[in-house]
């Protein structure tokens, strides 16, 4: 369950929804669409060699202020709304339009859109929202369009429009074998009225030639070249670049520094502190700034600053007192039960004790699980200029511009609408980009060197050490067993991080977390430390932690019972209610189909002949509207060493696919993401990040990427995101299968593989 | 310090301390953007380019230590027949997501196959070791390099 900012942008996302189709309606009937005689072929926008190059040439005699426009010679320009991170969204909604328009891929160029919330709503890489959010939308844009060509051909020929087809790029009127171009279309289409969304015919999905057909990513052949597309190539005319050293303590202020000497280094051509705040630990921290020519000199120059740093209680804070404080708070009873709304929580504690205190038999086990980085492999970097005039143009890898863009208001002083926001394509952002720290850092940097364009870039150990973590966090479970078996009660008390009465970003847990409402009795506590460490969401929130806690422990009650891990959850699962028809929610029915299809193509029944060493583990779980079951074989080595040699992955993510080939890789890379964070761990010490590197925060490398078998369940629900669900269950799908090998149950990560010793 | 590199067949003049890393003097000195920078010290392979034909981290190579050799990055890769080969399958295969790591990939990739055009499992785990990839490309990457060998793209490791 995702929870703190898709909360938030959830909410925005809604809202925008409504202000796409107004914004719609008042271009004429129903659709953000333009069709205009001339298109742009060069993208000013899009990438960092375009960010020097001149605006594009082809002077377009209508303004496009919409997705689609189409040229005389039928080149089709398609917006692509949403930041690119590796999700391949840029290409993904594009498809979508393409489709019910239904044009020739081949005439495509898909364009990256400007940071712009009037001209094509909410914009964000995040919470796998980009296809439920556009599954309609964006066909319907397509659909408008089409039908406006079409239009154009009915008046050109004289023909009723009930005549008319369409082929790729094309208008065909069968009855007088008749075809004409898009292309020589798109004048007369420009000056018709959008038809309205009523009366929009969209394809029987029968005859879609897009949808369902592996797409190669726009952007891949200018990657392979090594052509300069992301935040870090950016270069802008007259640009210096910048290094910026924060305190290691969060939030510490800078009392001096030796600024004059910096100065006085060769190639640096400024130097000053520049102060922040300490209420936002993702927004502008106090640090000291090193401008220059070249980025290899002004980092070099960090070597000789030295600063006297201001501490805060945050020095205080290290990874041994919270599991000091958590292993305290495990004893006494949690400071709040919680339960969904319209649940007593407070009584469902009461039951569900007395529930556990009749079973025939009980079980107990506490789990842990460290903080973990983002660590996208393109560190944190932002180019900005905070001109004299008082406006801000941004060149920004950014997940989530709109709250960067409302950061830098407040931040610095400057109205909303005095911002630009080129979106580049990130190298990666696994939920680290939805945070905009390094967008108000380079803008108050470029203020602060005279209103000269600077380009920040961080270090690999700037990046490690100052990131909105995945908190770590603490379940203490206690399952109870009627003499038949069966799981009566189950109760969790969580211990996490948070300051008063809210838990910190992606440190919540959701109350209705399954069990609950699938057997008699559950109860969920919660006990909070406060934290003055910056956390936030990393692809799969609170998900990627508790589903690792919870469904590790339901294949302990599994094996207490007496009973197949699979069929246990089956048997769970089918104690369920379906939800009600409307919202995207969790559906027993969908999980037992993907849980029943992963049993299949695994050999799961057959597990039996695997020898010692070797061992198959099962999981399962909801997230970002996805259901997924995973079945994981590992084998470990007597002396602990062990390798994930195969998973198998089956997802329920509804009726389309829309591009097969990036859906498979994202969830290949959701395997590998979930197994290099069975390894991972960022520990604190005096109120700093221990890590630094890729060395002490190893990465998952080519021989420890197992064999793969993808499979999605086609079923008849809208289609949703890719980029978060199938991460999940790859956690405790290996640590079970690490049991049934080994007979060691791991319950703390990051795994020890001496603690995997087996004889 | 002023230094004669030769980059993808060209001589380069650039005046760089001689402790400057190949990587930035390509970078901001020469302007190839196509090498990345992402740990700074050898440990994730983004920044891999060919010296002489090896491949080489450049965030750790001064640039007093490469005169006279012959230095590649992933700009020059489509003037060979094996960079072209690589490009290819990158594309067939449809490998990357963010694509970041993926010019150090191929870089790796390509001195591979120029000393071994039959490579198994163990050698494409042992060559590509030093390139990771965070968004973990890996089952494609290792497709792509056996199709661009030509050979039968199955994973053999056991399973």
């Amino acid at each position: 369950m995702a929870l703190d900012i898709f909360d938030r942008a959830e909410k925005e996302i809604d809202e925008s929804r409504r202000s796409f189709l107004k914004v719609s309606a008042a271009a004429g009937g129903g659709f953000m669409l333009a069709l205009t005689t001339a298109c742009a072929t060069t993208d000013p926008t899009d990438g960092a060699a375009a960010a020097a190059a001149p605006a594009a040439p082809a002077a377009p005699p209508v303004d496009i202020n919409a997705f689609v426009a189409i040229a005389p010679d039928g080149t089709t320009r398609i917006m692509a709304k949403n930041p690119e991170i590796g999700q391949g969204v840029k290409t993904m909604l594009p498809m979508l339009i393409a489709e019910e328009l239904d044009v020739d891929w081949n005439d495509v160029q898909i364009e990256q859109g400007d940071a712009d919330q009037d001209r094509y709503g909410f914009q964000m890489a995040g919470g796998s929202r980009s296809t439920p959010q556009h599954w309609i939308p964006h066909r319907q844009v397509g659909a408008a369009g089409r039908a406006m060509l079409m239009q154009a051909a009915a008046n050109k020929w004289g023909v009723p429009l009930s005549e008319l087809t369409t082929q790729p790029s094309k208008v065909v009127h069968a009855a007088s074998n008749r075809t004409i171009s898009y292309g020589e279309l798109a004048a007369d289409a420009a000056g018709l009225e959008a038809p309205d969304a009523e009366t929009l015919t969209m394809k029987d999905p029968a005859n879609y030639r897009i949808i369902g057909k592996n797409v190669l990513n726009w952007d891949s052949p200018r990657i392979v070249r090594g052509e300069p597309i992301f935040g870090i190539d950016v270069e802008v005319p007259g640009m210096k670049v910048a290094s910026f050293q924060k305190a290691p303590v969060f939030a510490a202020k800078v009392a001096s520094a030796n600024i004059d000497e910096i100065k006085a280094l060769p190639g640096i051509t400024d130097c000053f502190i520049v102060r922040g705040q300490t209420e936002d630990l993702m927004g502008l921290m106090d640090g000291v700034a090193i401008v220059g020519d070249d980025w290899w000199t002004t980092n070099k120059a960090r070597q000789q600053l030295k600063i006297e740093w201001e501490l805060n209680e945050t020095a205080n804070q290290s990874s041994a007192s919270f599991a000091q404080k958590a292993a305290e708070m495990a004893g006494q009873e949690p400071q709040a039960w919680i339960a969904p709304s319209g649940v007593d929580a407070d009584a469902a504690a009461v039951a569900t004790k007395a529930s556990l205190d009749s079973a025939a038999k009980t079980i107990e086990a506490a789990y842990a699980y460290p903080f973990l980085p983002h660590a996208p492999l393109e560190p944190q970097n932002c180019t900005a200029h905070a001109k004299a005039d008082g406006t801000i143009e941004f060149w920004a890898p950014t997940q989530l511009p709109g709250p960067g863009i409302q950061l830098v208001s407040r931040t610095l002083g400057v109205e909303q609408s005095d911002i630009t926001v080129h979106l580049i394509r990130c190298g990666g952002g696994f939920g680290r980009r939805l945070s905009n720290d390094y967008m108000v850092e380079a803008a108050a940097i470029s203020r602060q060197a005279g209103n000269i364009p600077v380009k920040v870039l961080w270090t690999r150990e700037d990046d490690i050490q100052h990131d909105p973590y995945r908190p770590g966090g603490w379940h203490n479970f206690k399952a109870g067993l009627d003499a038949d078996n069966n799981l009566v009660a189950m109760m969790d008390h969580f211990v996490t991080f948070g300051n008063g009465e809210r838990t910190a970003s992606s440190a919540d847990m959701n109350a209705g977390e399954f069990p609950r409402d699938f057997i008699p009795n559950t109860a969920y506590g919660r006990s909070m430390m406060p934290l003055g460490i910056p956390t936030g969401p990393l692809r799969a929130p609170t998900s990627n932690a508790v589903c690792f806690a919870f469904q590790s422990f339901i294949d302990e009650v599994a094996l207490a019972a007496g009973k197949d891990p699979l069929d246990f959850r089956l048997e769970l699962l089918r104690q369920g209610e379906e939800p009600a028809p409307g919202r995207p929610a969790f559906s027993p029915a969908r999980q037992i189909a993907c849980l029943e299809q992963v049993r299949q193509r695994s050999g799961w029944d057959q597990r039996a002949s695997l020898p010692k060493g070797t061992g198959m583990g099962v999981a399962f779980y909801y997230s970002h509207q996805g259901h997924f079951a995973h079945v994981a074989k590992v084998k470990v080595e007597q002396n602990g060493q062990w390798r994930v040699q195969k998973v198998w992955v089956v997802g329920d993510v509804g009726s389309h696919i829309i591009n097969p080939t990036n859906a498979h890789n994202q969830a290949e890379g959701s395997v590998v993401d979930g197994i290099g964070e069975l390894l991972q761990q960022i520990t604190f010490e005096g109120g700093k990040t221990v890590q630094t590197n890729f060395f002490d925060m190893p990465l998952i490398r080519m021989n420890q990427a197992p064999q793969m078998d993808i499979h999605f369940n086609i079923t008849d629900n809208e289609p949703s995101g890719l980029g978060e669900p199938a991460l999940p269950p790859v956690l405790p799908a290996v640590t079970n299968a690490i049991y049934a090998a080994t007979g060691n149950r791991v319950r703390s990560l990051p795994l020890n593989p001496a603690e995997l010793r087996w004889a | 310090m002023a230094y004669t590199l030769n980059v993808n067949g060209q001589t380069h003049s650039v005046d760089a301390e001689a402790d400057m890393p190949l990587l930035w003097v390509i970078r901001d000195k020469i302007g190839l953007k196509g090498t990345k920078f992402g740990c700074g010290v050898s440990s994730c392979g983004a920044c891999t380019v060919h010296v002489d034909g090896q491949p080489a981290r450049s965030c750790v190579t001064p640039v007093s230590s490469v005169v006279g050799k012959r230095i590649n990055t992933i700009e020059s890769m489509q003037e060979t027949p094996i960079g072209q080969a690589v490009q290819k399958a990158w594309l067939d295969v449809d490998v990357l997501q963010c694509g970041y790591c993926q010019a150090g990939q191929i870089m790796s990739a390509t001195a591979l196959l120029a000393s071994n055009s039959n490579p198994t499992d163990a050698d494409i785990d042992t060559a590509m070791a030093g390139n990771a990839c965070r968004c973990g490309t890996y089952k494609r990457i290792r497709a792509a390099i056996k199709q661009a060998a030509g050979v039968d793209t199955a994973d053999k490791r056991e399973a």
